[in-house]
C-alpha cells in the first residue's frame, strides 16, 4: 500500500466507524462497478457514513488530500455515474436509509438518501399516499440517486420525473459546507440551484437528505393492451392517443422482438403475431377511468390497432404490465449480455427511429430489441450481445452510439434519464459543442471548484472529443474527415 | 416573425467593450419586479418574435422569446392546450421570454407545477455573446446539466433568453369552483385535507373568509368531486373572473387603494402549505391575507419591518419577497447564504464573467 493512501485511510479511520470503511480488495470489490457492468475499477476505499456529520469529515478529509469522492447510492445506475476512479474513494450511502418524516397533511416525505424508491411508497400507502416516479428498478434503486440521475418510470408521461417531484435537497459540498436547495415551500430566493442537483449525477454536491411530494393513490387503474401489425402504425397511435387530448397514466410500447422474449418468461398471454404492442392506462375514480378508457379504445381503433384488451381486475392488470415490466431480466435470459440505451425524440420520429435501429442490426450483426416510454419518446433499445466475445461488445458499443446520434439528428437528446455517466460521454461531443461544454465545466466548478466530487463523469473534455471525432474518421462518417474537429 | 440574434449577439458585445451593463426587457409589463436596477441601457426582445415549431401531439411548444404570451396562448387554445402553470400577464404584451426568467406562476402551481416544471429546453446568448442550447425539444432530457430551468426565474442576470421550448397540455374538458364559509385556519387545513385525497383540485384561494376551490378534469371525476365537496357552486363567468382575476393578479386585493396608502408594500410570503396563520399582533396587515396555492402562498400588504417578516417566513420554513418594490428600498428577495451565495457568484462568473445582463436584479452583488 502507497504511503498516501496509508495515510488517507487513516485519516479516513478518524471519521468513520472502523466498520464502515473498507479498503481490503475483498471488500471494496462488490463496489467496481454499477449497473453498467462493462466499466469497473477497483477504488482506493469504501466509505459508508451513517450520517451527514460522518459524510461532512469524509469529503473534508478528501478534499485536504485531493482525493475524488465519487458518490453511491445502490449501484443500479446504467450509465457509470458511479464507476469508481481507481486514484478515489467511493462513498457509499447504504447506512443513511431511514425514513425521517412522512406527513399526511403536507403530503410530503423527508428521507435520507439511500432509501430505497418503492420504501417511500410503501410507506406512504397506510394514508393512501404515494411516490410518484417509479422507475423500473424501484425495489433497489435510492432516492440519492433517483436526484442524481432525474429518474423517471412508466407513470412520468402524466405525474412527472424526479425532477417535478422532490422538493428540497440538503447536501454537503466538497468542501464539508451543508447547503440546503429549495426550501420546505414551493420556490426559494436565488437561482433555482435545486433544478441544476437534480440530474447532476453526483458531481456538485453529495446528498444527504431529500423531501419529496406524495400524491394520493387513485383508486381505480386500467390497462389497455393493443396490438398492431405494422410499427409506423403503432407510432402514429402514441401520437394519436396524445393529440386527442389523453395523457395516459403510462403509454409504453413493445416491438414483436420483446414481446416474444418477454411472453416466454411471464407467459402473460401477449399477441405474438403482433408487430408492435401498446400498453395504454387510466387512472383516477372509477366515472374517470370508465370515461378515459372508452375514449382511448376509440383512438387506438381509429389508429388501427387490431386488437383491443381492457384489464377487467387488478389481477390481469398487473399480468398485462408483468412483460413490460420484466422486459430487461427477460433480455437477460435469451442474450447471455444486453446493452441498454436512452435515447428521447420527438414521438413522431418513433417509426423512422424503430426502423433505422432495424437496418442497424443487419449491418452490425446484432438481435435489438425495444420496449420504451412511448409517451414521452423516451426509447430503451437492448442491443444483445455476449459480452465474452470482445468484439461483439466492441460491436454492441458502436451500434448504440450509433443509435443516440440517430436520436440527435431527429430533435432528440442522448439521455432521457440513465444519466451520461462514463457510457455517453462521447456521445455528449455529438449534442453540445465545445462552448456549450464550457458552460458545463462552469457549472460543476461553481459547485466543486477543487473538481473532486465525480470528476470525469458525463462532461467531456475537448480532448475527448477530438479524439471522438477521429474515431468517427476510421468509420467514415463524418462528411468532411479532412477538416479539423475542434 | 424575426430573428434578430445576430442583433442581440452585437448589442452585448458592444455593452462588453464599453462596459456598460445591458437591462433586458421584453414588453416592460414586470419592469417592477425584482430589485432595482436603474441607469443602464436597455436590450429589448420585444421585436424577437414567432412560434418555432408547435405539434399538440408532441406537448411541445417552442418559440422566440419575444413572442407574446397572449398569441402563444392563442395558438394553444385553437388546438385545445394551454399553459398549464397559468403565468400572470400584468399586460396583452408580456412576452415569453419574460415570462420564463420571472418564473411566475399563477393558481394552477402547486396541482399542475410551475414555469420551472415546463420549461424544457432553451437558447441563451450569454455575456461573452455566444449562443448557447441546452435542454431541448423532448420531455425527459438528462444530458448535462440543467441549464434551461437554471435560467428560468434567473431574473435575466445570467443571460438573454432568445428561444425557449416548453411542455403544453390539453385543456380539461369540465370546471367547477365550490365556494365554503372557513375561517383562515380551517380554510388550510381543508384545502391540504382533501389534496391529501383523488380529487381533481387545480386552484384554491382564501379571502375574507371565503374558500374557493377550483375543480378541474374529466367530466365524471369533476362531477363526482362536486358532490364529495359539498360547498356552493359559483357561476361559470363568476368562476372564470375570478381565477383570471388571481392569476394576473387584477383582482381587487392587489390593487386596492386603501391597500397602498403610506408605507405598505405588498408581501408574498411562499411557505409549507400547512404552516400555521399568521398572527395579525405580530404583522400588521395579517389580517387581510390573500391565501393561494393551498396555503403555500400567502399575500399582504403591510407595514412591518423587512426583517420582521423574512424572519417569521423563515421560522415557517419559507422565504418573504417584497413583490411591489414601490418604496424602492433595500432587498426584494431574501438573503442567500453565504455557501450558495458563492455558488451564485461563481454562475454569475461562468455565463456572465463581464456582469453585463440586469445587474444586482436578483441579488446585490450579482
Ligand atoms: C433493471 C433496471 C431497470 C431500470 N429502470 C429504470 C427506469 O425505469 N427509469 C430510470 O430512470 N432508471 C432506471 N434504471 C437506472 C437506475 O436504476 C436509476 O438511474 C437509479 O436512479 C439509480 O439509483 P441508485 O441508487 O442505484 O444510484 P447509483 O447507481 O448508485 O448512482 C447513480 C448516480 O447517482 C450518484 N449518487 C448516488 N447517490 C448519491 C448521493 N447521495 N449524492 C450525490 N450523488 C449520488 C452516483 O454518483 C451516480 O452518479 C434501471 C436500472 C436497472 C438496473
Amino acid at each position: 500500500m502507497s504511503e498516501k493512501r496509508q495515510r488517507l485511510i487513516e485519516a479516513l479511520s478518524g471519521s468513520l466507524p472502523s466498520a464502515n470503511l473498507l479498503w481490503q480488495k475483498e471488500d471494496t470489490a462488490p463496489y467496481e462497478c454499477d449497473g453498467l457492468a462493462a466499466y469497473r475499477t477497483l477504488p482506493l476505499a469504501v466509505a459508508l457514513p451513517e450520517n451527514e456529520a460522518q459524510v461532512q469529515a469524509v469529503l473534508k478529509v478528501c478534499n485536504e488530500f485531493g482525493v475524488p469522492v465519487v458518490p453511491r447510492g445502490a449501484g443500479t445506475g446504467l450509465s457509470g455515474g458511479a464507476m469508481p476512479m481507481q486514484e478515489g474513494i467511493v462513498l457509499s450511502t447504504a447506512k443513511m436509509n431511514q425514513i425521517l418524516n412522512i406527513d399526511p397533511l403536507s403530503r410530503r416525505a423527508i428521507l435520507q438518501p439511500g432509501v430505497r424508491n418503492l420504501a417511500i411508497s410503501d410507506a406512504a400507502a397506510p394514508y393512501g399516499l404515494y411516490y410518484a416516479p417509479d422507475p423500473s428498478s424501484q425495489i433497489a434503486c435510492s432516492i440519492g440517486g433517483n436526484v442524481a440521475e432525474n429518474s423517471g418510470g412508466v407513470h412520468c408521461l402524466k405525474y412527472g420525473l424526479t425532477v417535478n417531484n422532490v422538493i428540497q435537497v440538503r447536501a454537503v459540498l466538497m468542501d464539508g459546507d451543508v447547503v440546503e436547495f429549495g426550501t420546505e415551500a414551493l420556490d426559494a430566493p436565488g437561482l433555482d440551484l435545486l433544478a441544476v442537483m437534480i440530474g447532476s449525477e453526483g458531481m456538485l454536491a453529495v446528498v444527504t437528505e431529500v423531501t419529496v411530494r406524495l400524491v394520493p393513490r387513485p383508486p381505480v387503474a386500467r390497462v389497455i393492451m393493443a396490438s398492431f401489425d405494422d410499427m409506423t402504425k403503432a407510432g402514429n397511435a402514441v401520437a394519436d392517443v396524445i393529440a386527442a387530448g389523453l395523457i395516459p397514466a403510462g403509454l409504453e410500447m413493445m416491438d414483436k422482438a420483446a414481446t416474444r422474449a418477454v411472453e416466454e418468461f411471464v407467459h402473460a398471454g401477449y399477441d405474438l403475431d403482433a408487430e408492435a404492442i401498446l400498453l395504454c392506462e387510466s387512472d383516477g375514480t372509477e366515472e374517470e377511468v370508465t370515461e378515459e378508457i372508452e375514449r382511448m379504445s376509440a383512438v387506438l381503433r381509429e389508429s388501427g390497432a387490431i386488437r383491443i384488451q381492457v384489464s377487467q381486475s387488478e389481477a390481469e392488470r398487473m399480468v398485462f404490465w408483468s412483460g413490460r415490466k420484466n422486459a430487461f431480466p427477460a433480455a437477460g435470459r435469451i442474450s447471455p449480455d444486453y446493452y441498454c440505451m436512452d435515447g428521447t425524440i420527438p414521438k413522431k420520429a418513433i417509426a423512422t427511429l424503430l426502423n433505422q435501429i432495424k437496418e442497424m442490426e443487419d449491418r452490425y450483426g446484432l438481435r435489438c430489441m425495444n420496449v420504451f416510454h412511448a409517451g414521452d419518446g423516451n426509447m430503451h433499445p437492448l442491443i444483445l450481445f455476449d459480452g465474452s466475445d470482445e468484439d461483439q461488445w466492441h460491436r454492441a458499443e458502436t451500434f448504440g452510439n450509433e443509435i443516440l446520434e440517430a436520436c440527435v439528428a431527429l430533435g432528440g437528446t442522448i439521455t432521457g434519464e440513465h444519466g451520461v455517466g462514463i457510457e455517453k460521454i462521447n456521445t455528449m461531443c455529438v449534442q453540445f459543442d465545445e462552448k456549450e461544454r464550457d458552460a458545463f465545466f462552469g457549472v460543476k466548478a461553481a459547485f466543486d471548484p477543487a473538481k473532486l466530487l465525480n470528476p470525469d463523469k458525463a462532461i467531456p473534455t475537448l480532448h475527448r472529443c477530438a479524439e471522438y471525432g477521429r474515431m468517427h474518421v476510421h468509420r467514415g462518417q463524418l462528411p468532411h474527415p479532412d477538416l479539423p474537429r475542434f | 416573425m424575426a430573428d434578430l440574434t445576430n442583433e442581440f449577439v452585437t448589442q452585448i458585445k458592444e455593452a462588453v467593450a464599453q462596459k456598460r451593463p445591458l437591462i433586458i426587457e421584453g414588453s416592460g409589463s414586470k419592469r417592477w419586479y425584482g430589485n432595482v436596477v436603474a441607469g443602464h441601457r436597455t436590450l429589448s426582445t420585444a421585436g424577437h418574435t414567432g412560434i418555432l415549431d408547435y405539434d399538440p401531439a408532441e406537448l411541445v411548444l417552442t418559440a422566440r422569446a419575444g413572442t407574446t404570451i397572449a398569441e402563444l396562448e392563442k395558438g394553444l387554445a385553437d388546438r385545445g392546450q394551454m399553459l398549464p402553470f397559468e403565468p400572470p400577464r400584468y399586460s396583452s404584451e408580456s412576452t415569453l421570454g419574460g415570462v420564463i426568467a420571472a418564473g411566475l406562476s399563477g393558481p394552477a402551481r402547486p396541482y399542475a407545477g410551475g414555469v420551472r416544471d415546463f420549461v424544457l429546453g432553451l437558447h441563451i446568448v450569454d455575456g461573452k455573446g455566444d449562443v448557447l442550447k441546452f435542454g431541448g425539444q423532448v420531455m425527459k432530457n438528462v444530458a448535462g446539466y440543467d441549464v434551461s430551468r437554471l435560467m428560468t426565474g434567473s431574473l435575466g442576470v445570467l443571460g438573454l433568453i432568445t428561444q425557449v421550448s416548453l411542455k403544453v397540455l390539453p385543456v380539461s374538458l369540465a370546471q367547477s369552483t365550490l365556494c365554503f364559509a372557513l375561517s383562515e385556519a380551517a380554510a388550510i387545513h381543508q384545502v391540504n385535507a382533501w389534496s391529501a385525497k383523488p380529487l381533481p383540485i387545480t386552484g384554491s384561494v382564501w379571502h375574507q373568509g371565503v374558500l374557493n376551490v377550483r375543480l378541474a378534469g374529466a367530466r365524471a371525476a369533476v362531477a363526482s368531486a362536486e358532490q364529495q365537496l359539498g360547498g356552493t357552486k359559483l357561476a361559470p363567468e363568476v368562476a372564470a373572473k375570478l381565477w383570471l382575476d388571481l392569476q394576473d393578479q387584477t383582482h381587487a386585493f392587489f390593487g386596492s387603494a386603501s391597500a397602498m396608502v403610506g408605507q405598505r408594500s405588498l408581501w408574498r410570503l411562499s411557505l409549507p402549505a400547512i404552516a400555521p396563520a399568521i398572527d395579525a399582533a405580530l404583522i400588521p396587515g395579517a389580517q387581510d391575507q390573500l391565501i393561494e396555492w393551498g396555503g403555500a402562498q400567502r399575500w399582504l400588504w403591510s407595514d412591518a419591518s423587512p426583517e420582521a417578516i423574512r424572519q417569521l417566513a423563515r421560522s415557517l420554513g419559507g422565504h418573504a419577497v417584497l413583490f411591489n418594490n414601490q418604496h424602492a428600498v433595500g432587498d426584494v428577495f431574501d438573503k442567500l447564504p453565504p455557501p450558495l451565495l458563492a455558488i451564485h457568484q461563481r454562475l454569475k462568473n461562468t455565463f456572465d464573467p463581464h456582469g453585463i445582463f440586469n445587474p444586482g436584479r436578483l441579488c446585490q452583488g450579482l
